[in-house]
């Protein structure tokens, strides 16, 4: 009885498997940042708009901010923006706007075209700090604390769900900034 | 078209193609060993971006990059270890091929053992099992 049983048992389970298999590569194809936690990578940097001006990321720590990495080319970019002016004129946090891998005329010409939110815009241009941020999409948003670690981090558009229940509560607000 | 911007179209033709190709050619090393240690990396390496393609592989910018530091830590005389230990550190243990046996991956490596092993008994009871019952036919046969 028991070894007739046993196949349709192992088969079920199997079944089981699969179905929760197939469940989680539905939702899980982003993969966890090892950074989290970690201090933020060091860089130094020119501004996009004034190249002479070379910023160091021990300067940016003290309060918290948002490290936006985005491309002219990036045309998710584009549908985060309007959540980016938002954030922005809630004023709640500095938003860092990492340019990498981009020509700065095009970035230019992007933020004429659709505004400027951030704080400052600095240019990562060869993509290096993109790698040491482990970027591998764009957008990919990165909070970092008042000590200079990244607590958060968002591959993909940023979304007024996201800033309201992942960032927000981060930096000690609640609430919602975006409509 | 005059044969002269024929010649011209031509040309540039040839200068075009000829230059993607030079883009591809593999980078150059100081040694056979270096090129050697480069072509296992990338074969090991994960793309990130594609996900189901290795660095040597992919084509996309950001695998170009990472071949390209990957190349210049090679020349710069890092080991395999701390090549791989960079992008660990920034893209986690998926850029590896070959997962590290560790905590969390400890399932992943127990498995098939435990698979294999549990295969082997059941095969074992079978056979068992298989040899009294025909034994016992045999007994029957006789008596």
């Amino acid at each position: 009885m028991i070894s007739r049983l046993l196949p349709i048992g192992v088969f079920l389970l199997l079944g089981i498997l699969l179905a929760v298999g197939l469940k989680i590569a539905d939702q899980k194809t982003e993969l966890p940042s090892p950074l989290i936690g970690k201090p933020m990578p060091e860089f130094t940097l020119p501004l996009l708009d004034r190249e002479e001006v070379i910023v160091d990321s021990a300067a940016l720590i003290g309060k918290p901010f948002l490290v936006n990495f985005w491309a002219s080319w990036c045309v998710t970019c584009r549908v985060e923006h309007p959540v980016i002016e938002e954030l922005a004129k809630a004023g709640v946090l500095r938003i860092v706007g990492m340019n990498f891998r981009d020509e700065p005329d095009d970035a230019k010409a992007w933020l004429q075209r659709f505004g400027n939110p951030y704080d400052m815009i600095i240019s990562d241009r060869d993509g290096r700090t993109s790698i040491d941020f482990g970027v591998y999409a764009a957008p990919e948003s990165f909070l970092v604390d008042a000590s200079g670690t990244i607590v958060f981090k968002q591959l993909g558009a940023l979304t007024p769900e996201v800033i309201e229940q992942e960032i927000l509560p981060r930096i000690g607000m609640q609430g919602s900034v975006t409509r | 078209m005059n044969a002269l911007t024929k010649t011209t179209a031509i040309l540039a033709l040839l200068v075009l193609t000829g230059a993607t190709a030079l883009a591809q050619e593999p980078p150059v090393f100081d040694s056979p060993e270096q090129e050697a240690r480069f072509a296992e990396l990338t074969t090991e390496l994960r793309c990130t971006v594609c996900q189901n393609q290795n660095l040597a592989d992919s084509d996309a910018p950001l695998a170009q990059d990472l071949r390209q530091e990957i190349y210049e830590m090679i020349t710069a005389g890092r080991s395999d270890e701390e090549i791989k230990t960079f992008l660990v550190e920034r893209y986690g243990d998926f850029v590896l091929y070959r997962p590290p046996m560790q905590g969390n991956t400890l399932a992943l490596w127990a498995v098939p053992v435990v698979l294999l092993f549990g295969g082997a008994v059941a095969v074992f009871f079978v056979v068992r099992n298989r040899n009294r019952k025909l034994a016992e036919q045999r007994q029957e046969g006789t008596g």
